[in-house]
């Protein structure tokens, strides 16, 4: 159990710190930078390179956002194999739906109950 | 940005000739450290849903995305995570939580303009770009490898 959390500690950390490095080095703001990210494990899931480090890294994979790019196109894809060139559209958010619709719910709630800081 | 004189250009240059490679390490280094952190706290939810229900490895990042958002809710709601993300930049930006974060500071900072206009429009005002470009992107990608496949260029 304890190799999982070491690497679900690097393998994170170095994620956000390839985000840091985007955002000092690169100068990008840090939307453009999360964008790039989510586009990047897209482009890692196509070539079927995220799900091993998910496998090898656990929530060091799946923590990070990058694996919303991962699991957007990874339900595309699972969905157009059963129904052809439609399903990208229709498997869209089959996995993805969970992190969205809790962003929603809990917003949603969050802004029912805290008042704003500042 | 504006136009700055010869003498505050040249001074610009000497602040950054001076200042740019100390921040960026140490701003890595505490990057690093929280979003390991944090991915930590995730695996530790992810074992606790692969023990107690029946998910796998592979499928168990789902709902541990849930509850790390879940988390990101009350360290937003009592303004926790906003001092950390001064802290940690990258660290607490891009993991799932960040991107709860800016959903739910979002929802709370216009609660004062009203549920529907308020919470409702402006809700993924900070993190709708990354929904855009990453359905965007899947979407072509999807889009190309399935030709590719359907016409038997790949396999």
């Amino acid at each position: 159990m304890w190799p999982f959390f070491f690497w679900a500690f690097v393998v994170g950390g170095s994620i956000c710190v390839i985000g840091q490095l985007l955002m000092d080095v690169g100068k990008l703001t840090p939307a453009h930078t999360l964008s790039t990210l989510v586009v990047s494990g897209a482009v890692l899931e196509l070539f079927g390179l995220y799900e091993p480090l998910i496998d090898f890294a656990g929530a060091g994979a799946t923590i990070p956002i990058t694996s919303f790019g991962n699991a957007l196109l990874h339900g595309a894809m699972q969905e157009a194999e059963k129904h052809g060139v439609i399903g990208v559209l229709t498997g869209m958010f089959e996995v993805t739906s969970s992190g969205i619709s809790a962003a929603i719910i809990f917003g949603f709630i969050g802004a029912l109950i805290f008042k704003p800081k500042g | 940005m504006k136009k700055k004189t010869e003498k505050q250009q040249a001074y610009q240059k000497l602040v950054d000739a001076h200042d740019k490679k100390r921040p960026v390490l140490i701003n890595c280094l505490k990057a690093f450290w929280v979003g390991g952190v944090i991915c930590m706290i995730g695996q530790a939810v992810t074992i606790f849903f692969i023990t107690y229900f029946p998910f796998t490895e592979q499928t168990a990042g789902n709902p541990s995305v849930s509850v790390m958002i879940f988390f990101a809710m009350l360290l937003t709601g009592f303004g926790v995570y906003d001092r950390l993300g001064q802290y940690a930049g990258a660290g607490s930006a891009v993991p799932v939580t960040g991107f709860g974060n800016a959903v739910i500071s979002a929802a709370i900072e216009h609660r004062t303009e009203g549920l529907v206009l308020g919470v409702g429009g402006n809700m993924f005002k900070l993190a709708g770009s990354v929904i855009v470009f990453g359905v965007a992107a899947a979407f072509f990608l999807g889009l190309i490898k399935t030709l590719l496949i359907h016409f038997g260029v790949i396999g």
